[in-house]
């Protein structure tokens, strides 16, 4: 059902964890329907030096929040920004047409936790 | 890597003994058993032999037994051929919450076609009621259909009291025995139904066949029609080499049933008694062991708090550990099992459930190493989620 860079990123999944002093944090999903993803985030200088995530998901949910948080460190805040669900799946070498909504809770859990960076900076 | 396979509700490996007693009627005896010849007569006389065992095994008269494509076709065959047969004295069948899909979603056509079902509760372990169903039952019921044995957590249902409460209103009464059959010991005199569906992979037999016991004297309405097959009741040119090799696994399993369920049981119950003691914050569905005489021998089910049933599954798989998700979300459904819910498991927890059936094949190796496997697999994935906090633990393991 997923291919092996999708069942490699849930095998060994990268940037697992809380980040120590994130100042930036996004949950998104419900236990409901089966799939959590919380990033944390280190952002200075408008710059993402580190973001790690926790999932409570399938393995798609679980290598797409290890996608996804590659994908941002180092970035800055516009280009995070930019980041779509369509690259999460670009990266993992496609998801099953079920699991596509684990991409999409990837791209949520970014936007949202930049949101919670902003609201604590005042701005 | 060695693979260990837990996973024999959802089919078995073909004794040795069925593969051989099938093998002839492949190619030299490959007559079609309907055909006016030698080599007809020689399928015929095959065919004859296997329904007499059949019989013999589940304590029916061979012309009671009728052989179809598996239990999804019996169940299909005995609900909408009762309720086509039936439908002048009423529209109304009843039937459980927890039922293979096979019956749910046979009910859920029924029901476009203007019968009413009634899903009866089941309790905390699966149970269905016999005082629920009596209340249940009204001057339209014409049938009701209760599994014998649960495929997700293994709930022996008390058959024959629930065959006795429809019969006591005149209502026929029909079980989905396709778990049960070779797993526990039944006659269907004894138990009083009126309709069985059973299906040979689950006993070691071929996959592909089935079969429909159906009382004499009851009359429903055919489902598959065509030639002259099965007493002009189920058409199809009969699948000689599946029946010889079904019936050839039902006798060894009835043989062998009380030596085998010791055994596997025994796996069962060192797997449970290791996972409870070592992994906290898990439910163990269905019957508990004060009720393991009601419970399936092979089954063990587990909800591991905080999470998700697809990972688990995934990660066993990877550690070469063969197992069943509980939930539908490997599917490709988000709505977890209509049987976890009914016995009350929390939807967020129904997601994290990973189902177990042993086997006569299975070792006590295996089971140890998959114990090993699962609790490192656990501690992975909650170390993963971010609904694991062990500060705040609300459950309590369940013994």
């Amino acid at each position: 059902m997923y291919n092996e860079k999708v069942m490699q990123a849930f095998q060994n999944p990268q940037n697992v964890g809380e980040v120590e002093n994130y100042n930036a944090i996004g949950t998104v999903g419900n236990e409901t329907c089966g799939d959590i993803m919380q990033i944390t985030m280190l952002i200075e200088d408008g710059i993402i030096k580190d973001a790690k995530f926790k999932t409570f998901g399938c393995a798609a949910a679980v290598a797409s929040s290890s996608t996804a948080t590659a994908m941002i460190i180092g970035k800055t805040i516009d280009e995070a920004l930019k980041i779509k669900n369509s690259d999460v799946i670009e990266s993992l070498e496609g998801l099953p047409p079920q699991k596509i909504h684990c991409s999409v809770l990837a791209e949520e859990a970014i936007k949202l936790a930049i949101e919670d960076y902003y609201s604590k900076q005042g701005k | 890597m060695e693979r260990i396979y837990l996973d024999h509700a959802a089919t078995t490996p073909l004794s040795k003994e069925a593969f051989e007693a099938m093998y002839p009627y492949f190619s030299n005896t490959f007559g079609n058993a309907n055909s006016q010849h030698g080599f007809g007569r020689d399928g015929a006389a095959a065919v004859l032999s296997a329904r007499e065992s059949i019989a013999s095994s589940l304590g029916a008269k061979p012309n009671e037994i009728y052989f179809t494509s598996g239990g999804t076709e019996s169940d299909n065959w005995a609900l909408k051929g009762t309720a086509l047969a039936l439908r002048d004295k009423g529209n109304h069948i009843i039937t459980s919450k927890i039922e293979h899909s096979a019956i749910y979603t046979t009910c859920k056509q029924l029901e476009k076609y203007g019968y009413d079902v009634t899903y009866l509760d089941v309790d905390s372990d699966g149970f269905v009621s016999p005082s629920d169903l009596e209340k249940a039952i009204t001057d339209k019921t014409i049938l009701v259909s209760i599994m014998f044995a649960n495929n997700e957590i293994g709930t022996i249902e008390p058959i024959k009291e629930l065959c006795e409460v429809a019969h006591a209103h005149k209502v026929l009464f029909h079980t989905d025995a396709v778990q049960a059959t070779g797993a526990v010991r039944y006659n269907v005199k004894d138990l009083g139904v009126d309709m069985l569906s059973f299906s040979g992979h689950k006993f070691y037999g071929p996959k592909g066949i089935g079969g429909l016991y159906i009382r004499s004297g009851i009359k429903i309405e055919k489902l598959i029609i065509g030639g002259e097959q099965e007493r002009t009741n189920r058409g199809g040119t009969t699948n000689v080499p599946a029946v010889v090799g079904m019936a050839k696994a039902l006798e060894i399993a009835i043989r062998d049933l009380d030596k085998n369920n010791e055994y596997v049981s025994s796996l069962r119950n060192r797997f449970v008694e290791k996972v409870t003691s070592q992994i906290d914050e898990i439910y163990f569905n269905g019957p508990k062991a004060k009720d393991y005489d009601k419970r399936l021998p092979n089954n063990a089910s587990f909800s591991f708090r905080y999470i998700e049933g697809e990972s688990i599954l995934f990660s066993l798989d990877l550690a070469g550990i063969s197992a069943s998700s509980g939930s539908a979300c490997s599917s490709g459904s988000l709505e977890p099992s209509r049987t976890l819910l009914s016995i009350g498991v929390p939807v967020g927890t129904a997601h994290g459930t990973i189902r177990f059936s042993f086997g006569k094949n299975n070792t006590v190796e295996e089971v140890d190493y998959a114990v090993e496997q699962l609790v490192s697999i656990v501690n992975r994935l909650r170390a993963m989620s971010p609904l694991y906090r062990p500060s705040t633990t609300t459950m309590k393991t369940i013994k």
